[in-house]
């Protein structure tokens, strides 16, 4: 029986390598793909008839839109408008590479920390530049906080800075963790089923125990998939504000 | 003592964390009925915020989580 953990390997699918680095195209990038693929085509797909009175589908595209804009503009306001794009698309890959992920035997690509903290990174330098380019060094008033007392500001400043630098880290460990916790979860309880049937007697009836909680937990799982991606977004959005507006 | 009992004592230790995500996610709760029960017709704006709350206190729990994974399988 394979361990919990075996469904995060990264297997070289076709071997490829550049200047000494490794660049395979692994199950990782492939199920990259097929999230990006299955999102624009679904975009596409669905918006196609553009009809003024939508049908199920086009209903469906632009409820999505709909839902991330309201995101966007409840959090960042007008100023937000240009960044739309950007943060639809992540929120789109975000969605579809956690459901993906949730098929048996698929791959998920957020799971694997790296993935997660290149998208976090990216937000955090993106963001820090956009402050930096609005506001100039005025940007850096972010750090002390309105109205504190003058003996306080040097400690206040210090906790601002790391408040500010650890944000990526938990940006990227919270979906990630989310969902290596989730599937190791799920694997486990598979594993329990597993080892009661081939226990024998008695206990290859109790072995539909753990059978129904994998149908519970996967609902979970869906639930927290979706949830990752709103959260993911909403916090997004929030650095945002932040860097546009200061405080 | 021995590295490898350390090691998953640590690991253990580490779970201690879920003690304040209980607390915390039982008062993002506690707070979210009390306040649809104040006042229902805001039912739809409170309970996103607070299953924001709900993910984010979450994550504090899987923080603690990977810190025992770290702890366990690559030390």
């Amino acid at each position: 029986m394979h361990s919990p953990v075996e469904q995060f390997t990264i297997k070289a699918l076709y071997a490829l390598s550049l200047f000494g680095y490794d660049i395979s195209f692994t199950n990782s990038s492939l199920f990259m793909v097929f999230a990006v693929l299955l999102s624009s085509g679904f975009l596409f797909f669905a918006m196609r008839p553009a009809s003024i009175i939508p049908g199920r589908l086009q209903c469906l595209a632009e409820m999505m839109y709909e839902f991330v804009a309201n995101i966007l503009d409840s959090n960042v306001g007008k100023e937000g408008k240009p960044y739309f794009p950007f943060v639809f698309t992540l929120f789109l890959f975000i969605l579809f590479s956690n459901l993906l992920g949730l098929i048996p035997y698929s791959y998920t690509v957020t799971s694997q920390i790296i993935v997660t903290f290149a998208m976090a990174f990216t937000i955090f330098i993106g963001v820090t530049l956009i402050g930096l380019f609005k506001h100039g060094l005025h940007f850096f008033s972010f750090f002390v906080p309105p109205g504190a007392s003058k003996p306080l500001i040097p400690l206040l400043v210090l906790i601002e800075v790391i408040s500010y630098l650890i944000r990526p880290v938990s940006l990227s460990v919270r979906l990630f963790a989310n969902m290596l916790a989730g599937h190791t979860m799920l694997k486990v309880f598979a594993g329990l089923a597993v080892m009661m049937s081939g226990a024998g007697g008695i206990m290859v009836a109790g072995s539909a125990l753990p059978l129904i909680a994998i149908i519970g937990l996967t609902g979970l799982e869906l639930l927290v998939a979706l949830l990752q991606a709103y959260v993911f977004t909403i916090l997004t959005c929030m650095y945002l504000n932040d860097a546009l507006h200061l405080h | 003592m021995e590295a490898e009992a350390a090691k998953l004592l640590g690991a253990g230790i580490a779970m201690i964390a879920l003690a304040g995500v209980g607390i915390g996610m039982g008062n993002i709760f506690a707070s979210l009925i009390s306040s649809i029960a104040r006042n229902p017709s805001a039912r739809d704006e409170v309970f996103g915020i607070g299953i924001l709350g709900f993910a984010l206190t979450e994550a504090i729990a899987l923080f603690a989580l990977v810190i025992a994974l770290l702890l366990l399988f690559v030390f």
